[in-house]
């Protein structure tokens, strides 16, 4: 297995005291705890915090960490012969694919070994709460996504160690931004006749190249052309379910919104948010001799001036 | 077999005994949350409080917070109420963001 440098991970030095380790980790799960912080990483930084911590709080815990030794963080080891026998409880200890995490979780809590854990107790399974990304087309349609968790596992020998858990999970069509679903029973096994953990999904919508969503809405850019928004047009517009005519009054100005009803994301028991489409003035960016005339012949003929507004109130 | 999916918004609703469950909190707890205005209650049925399941997430935030910041119930209730607001406010961002061009 991989040491891990819990003295490391809270930046105090192995001889501080435990008013001193629980000082670095307030001042650092403040810091990094993934409901408080939106910086890239904070959760697994957080997750190195909390598992060094859970260790070196419990006097019980960090001595038998300390009795380890220090290592370089990373280095592959194998406890000493002994240290099963003194610190888990006195029970022969296997540690052939036991995680580092795994070691000291529910040391102290199953008397080191597990003997305890596993009898009679009825244990939940673990819950896992996993963010995940999806693209628009996906919360349109529905997906199903193939999750790679693990977790600690008892095998029958009473050994700890930690399995894969692949999970698939269907999420049905209407997943808005911020959406969570929760999966009941697809968690951790449970032990001991415990209920399975569920597992939780926090969805968030990927960026779209036209599309941009709030809620079960959705909002498009509709260029026009200067001539289709002052005479009015029919215009094709993209939609999640096929592309559709859409009717452009004439007098239409750039910001305004045309909507689609029901042309948004699909909400869950029923219906669907709409879609609008905010229309866009655009130039030609470079005018041909013809058009350059008409421009300017629609100059000299007109009379609307846009900003008359300026002048209000003078 | 297909999994069931339950979605936790604001249609589907739970009770407080289920709250208790899935959140990790206990039932004193959660009730302190309730009395507090942290945690809001959809209807009240008898003695009984009935939740919009969307509570589920912020109740199990507040069990994360309670165990992994040590936060008192004081302390939980300050820092839900802040979190509500930042969700509020990113999604009324969100909203505008949506509104404008993309050019």
């Amino acid at each position: 297995m991989k040491y891990s440098d819990y003295y490391a991970a809270l930046g105090v030095e192995r001889g501080a005291s435990q008013e001193e380790i629980k000082k670095a980790y307030r001042r650092l799960a403040q810091k990094h705890h993934p409901d408080v912080s939106k910086e890239p990483g904070a959760e697994e930084r957080f997750k190195q915090i909390a598992e060094a911590y859970a260790t070196l709080k419990d006097p019980e815990k960090r001595a038998a960490y300390d009795a380890l030794g220090a290592r370089p963080q990373g280095e592959e080891f194998r406890p000493p012969p002994d240290w099963a026998r003194q610190h888990a409880g006195g029970q022969s200890f296997s540690f052939d694919d036991v995680d580092f995490a795994d070691l000291f979780s529910r040391f102290g809590a199953d008397g080191g070994g597990g003997a305890r854990f596993r009898e009679n107790v009825a244990m939940p399974g673990q819950d896992f709460e996993v963010p995940v990304e999806i693209g628009i087309e996906d919360a349109y349609h529905g997906t199903t996504l193939e999750l790679q968790l693990s977790m600690p596992e008892y095998d029958a020998s009473g050994r700890l160690r930690r399995v894969p858990h692949p999970v698939k999970a269907r999420i049905p069509p209407g997943a808005v931004d911020g959406q969570r679903l929760r999966l009941p029973g697809k968690g951790g096994k449970g032990l001991n006749g415990g209920r399975a953990g569920d597992l939780y999904l926090d969805i968030t919508l990927k960026p779209h190249r036209l599309y941009r969503a709030t809620g079960h809405d959705l909002f498009v850019d509709l260029p026009l052309a200067p001539w289709e928004a002052a005479l009015g047009a029919s215009v094709e517009v993209p939609t999640l379910g096929g592309a559709v005519n859409l009717k452009v009054p004439a007098g239409t100005s750039s910001g305004q919104k045309l909507r689609l009803g029901g042309r948004g994301l699909p909400k869950p028991r029923g219906g669907a948010g709409d879609l609008y489409a905010v229309a866009q003035i655009v130039v030609p960016p470079q005018l041909s001799e013809r058009e350059r005339e008409l421009f300017t012949s629609l100059k000299e003929g007109s009379s609307f001036d846009p900003r008359l507004h300026f002048a209000e109130g003078k | 077999m297909e999994t069931e999916v339950l979605w936790l918004d604001e249609q589907r609703v739970v009770s407080l005994p289920e709250l208790v469950e899935v959140s990790g909190l206990t039932r004193d707890e959660l009730l302190e949350l309730v009395h507090g205005g942290a945690i809001p209650v959809r209807e009240v049925q008898g003695a009984d409080y009935v939740f919009s399941a969307r509570v589920i997430s912020v109740a199990r935030t507040a069990c994360r917070l309670r165990d992994e910041l040590e936060l008192d119930m004081a302390g939980l209730g300050v820092a839900l109420r802040l979190l509500d607001r930042v969700r509020t406010l990113e999604e009324e961002i969100a909203r505008l963001r949506a509104l404008l061009p993309r050019t």
